[in-house]
């Protein structure tokens, strides 16, 4: 069994009773994710994909192509409407974690690194005191191993030390990104979900960001799935990837394969509109 | 029941049609015949059945759940909320005419609320009243719990202002309900976390939070961390009241009540230094710091009532009521001033004669 195995991860918006043909009316060979019939929005339908221990698992699409979506009901942010995910650490279908087990899956076993900051981080806590939070939660009672393993976090998340015990929101937003993955990685989970981890940065602040996460993910050997538009961010760090348009995922392969031979004429027209 | 229309029985008759089930008393000389004591139209007790069987209904479902917050129908009261309309409505729907009351505000009997709480219950409850602790079964208090140790025959009633501890934490009580209702208190966690980063050791003055039989965290009210291991294995029952946020709390005898704290940080009480009390020269009792218009400091006990005691007898032990008097109540003496210095000083105690109790911790 691999790491984490989802099967028909589907999810509806809107606050219409579903028509029950929301799914085969909309999707990528239809061109649009509104059911035509009832209004629903398909936010994504039928995701059928897994990720191997120690893998990275890229996630392409353009916005409103259901990839976030996607990230936050395998991270268990959000609510899925449909399907099936067995995850290495829980009995059972993965979506189903009851509140209790959500709290405890999130802050042990899957990591997630928010688009926005303010989802992920508490900006008025220090730097210090939002990683702390992943470990009081998991049960760690004594204050100085917590300030060695949340400076140990901040070490290898590249930020400055000195500046841990400073308020998230005087954070540059590289460093909030920064603090942001070392609150993922604090109590060593399995997974670790970064969604578009380097919007709003700029070029060279992406590239230190992406060279540290590229360094930890090999060192610690975690499991991790990418979401990003940038075609860049997934060639540098995924080893395979999932390309999605309309809420379907509408192609699968090696990166390299991916990004050298794309076969979907959607995935054709987002690499040459890039490179 | 009466058919006279009195203005002050109308008053009296909040809840309209329902007021007229046959047997309630109406007055303290309905219950007590002999009596001339009570407001005229006034149920005894100042508050009509109804809203004392709603209340009680309250305390029981917190004593049925220790540290939870249990919301009752709080009634406008002729004072302000924030006065302590909760501690008199919780008061005045357990007093009894066979009950001796007393009340404390700060630790003094003597405040203007203390007195007027006081004297609406000798009124219209006809209790006994009374300022010496060990004298009473009911005591009403605001921001202290008595230096002398409370048995099980006394319940102690609480004033709260602010009944979540999480709010300190994050101002949505929509959001503080999930986590009591999951144990989720690692936003708590992390305050203290940061309070230990910004100066050394967990610096909480009063409201210090507590985890109640391992469960629930509670807000203990405004009591000094001075008091704050009184709650931990009691002999009495404890209520907390708001009247402005509609809820009741308790903490049932002899339930475990830990202050959070680091493995490495722990919870420590006040510290005096020395002090002693000016007038009863008391070092074990916690002190006030009060500064005369002539500019001299001075340190004084803040449980008044105590005070007037150890002025009588300066060694009364602060469980001198009980049969045995090394029960433990409160921080030892003499104040420690580090923790591993304070446990060998609770061992000292146990073995001394002349200085009572110890520490829970």
């Amino acid at each position: 069994m691999s790491l984490l195995d989802a099967e028909n991860v589907t999810r509806f918006y809107g606050d219409v009773e579903p028509c029950g043909r929301c799914v085969e009316r909309t999707g990528a060979e239809h061109g649009r994710n509104r059911c035509p019939e009832c209004g629903m929005v398909v936010g994504c339908a039928d995701v059928t994909l897994s990720v191997e221990s120690g893998e990275v698992l890229g996630i392409v699409g353009e916005s409103g192509s259901g990839k976030s979506s996607l990230a936050e009901m395998l991270a268990l942010d959000l609510a899925a409407t449909d399907g099936t995910v067995a995850f290495d650490a829980y009995d059972g279908n993965f979506l189903d974690a009851n509140y209790e087990e959500r709290v405890d899956l999130q802050n042990e076993h899957v990591g997630m690194v928010h688009q926005h900051v303010g989802d992920g981080l508490n900006l008025e806590f220090t730097g210090g005191g939002n990683v702390a939070e992943a470990l009081l939660a998991a049960g760690w009672r004594h204050f100085e191993d917590v300030r060695t393993r949340v400076r140990d976090l901040f070490e290898e998340t590249e930020v400055p030390a000195d500046r841990m015990d400073d308020p998230t929101s005087t954070y540059s937003g590289g460093m909030q990104r920064r603090v942001q993955i070392a609150k993922a990685i604090a109590n060593d989970p399995e997974l670790v979900i970064l969604d578009e981890p380097t919007t709003g940065l700029d070029v060279s602040v992406q590239a230190r960001v992406l060279d540290m996460f590229r360094r930890i993910q090999r060192e610690q050997d975690v499991a991790t799935i990418v979401v990003s538009h940038d075609l860049g961010v997934i060639r540098l760090l995924a080893d395979r990837t999932v390309v999605m348009r309309h809420g379907r995922v509408v192609e699968t392969g090696l990166t390299d394969r991916v990004m050298e031979d794309p076969r979907h004429e959607y995935t054709q027209t987002l690499i040459n509109s890039v490179i | 029941m009466t058919d006279d229309p009195d203005h002050e029985e109308m008053a009296a008759t909040t809840d309209g049609g329902l007021a007229t089930v046959a047997d309630e008393p109406r007055a303290v000389s309905d219950l007590l015949s002999e009596t001339e004591a009570g407001i005229a139209g006034y149920n005894y007790a100042y508050l009509d059945e109804h809203t004392k069987r709603e209340v009680r209904r309250g305390v029981l479902n917190a004593i049925a759940l220790p540290g939870h917050q249990v919301p009752f129908a709080s009634r406008e009261m002729p004072l302000a909320r924030g006065w302590g309309t909760g501690g008199i409505q919780t008061t005045l729907s357990l007093l009894g005419p066979e009950d001796t009351f007393k009340v404390i505000d700060q630790g003094s009997d003597e405040s203007i609320n203390a007195a007027n709480i006081r004297r609406l219950a000798e009124t219209t409850a006809d209790v006994e009243t009374t300022t010496d602790t060990t004298d009473a079964s009911v005591i009403q208090t605001r921001h202290r719990i008595p230096e002398e140790v409370l048995t099980d025959d006394q319940i102690l009633v609480l004033q709260v202002p602010t009944t979540d501890p999480l709010r300190r934490v994050d101002g949505s009580d929509d959001a503080n309900r999930r986590r009591h209702a999951h144990k989720n208190y690692s936003k708590m966690w992390v305050a203290l976390y940061e309070n230990v980063v910004e100066w050394g050791e967990i610096q909480i003055s009063a409201r210090y939070p507590v985890m109640v039989h391992d469960r629930y965290l509670m807000d203990p009210s405004p009591i000094p961390r001075w008091d704050t291991s009184k709650l931990n294995d009691a002999d009495s029952l404890f209520l907390f009241a708001a009247g402005r946020e509609a809820r009741i709390y308790a903490v049932p005898p002899h339930t475990d009540v830990e202050p959070l704290a680091f493995e490495d940080r722990q919870f420590q009480v006040e510290r005096f230094d020395g002090k002693r009390c000016h007038r009863c020269a008391s070092t074990d009792t916690y002190l006030t710091e009060v500064t005369d218009e002539d500019g001299v400091t001075r340190y004084a006990c803040n449980d008044a009532s105590f005070c007037e005691k150890r002025i009588e007898d300066p060694t009364l032990s602060k469980s001198h009521h009980l049969d045995d008097e090394t029960v433990a109540w409160g921080p030892g003496t003499p104040d420690p001033l580090v923790d591993d210095a304070r446990r060998e000083t609770v061992l000292d105690n146990g073995n001394s004669s002349v200085t009572e109790g110890g520490d829970e911790a």
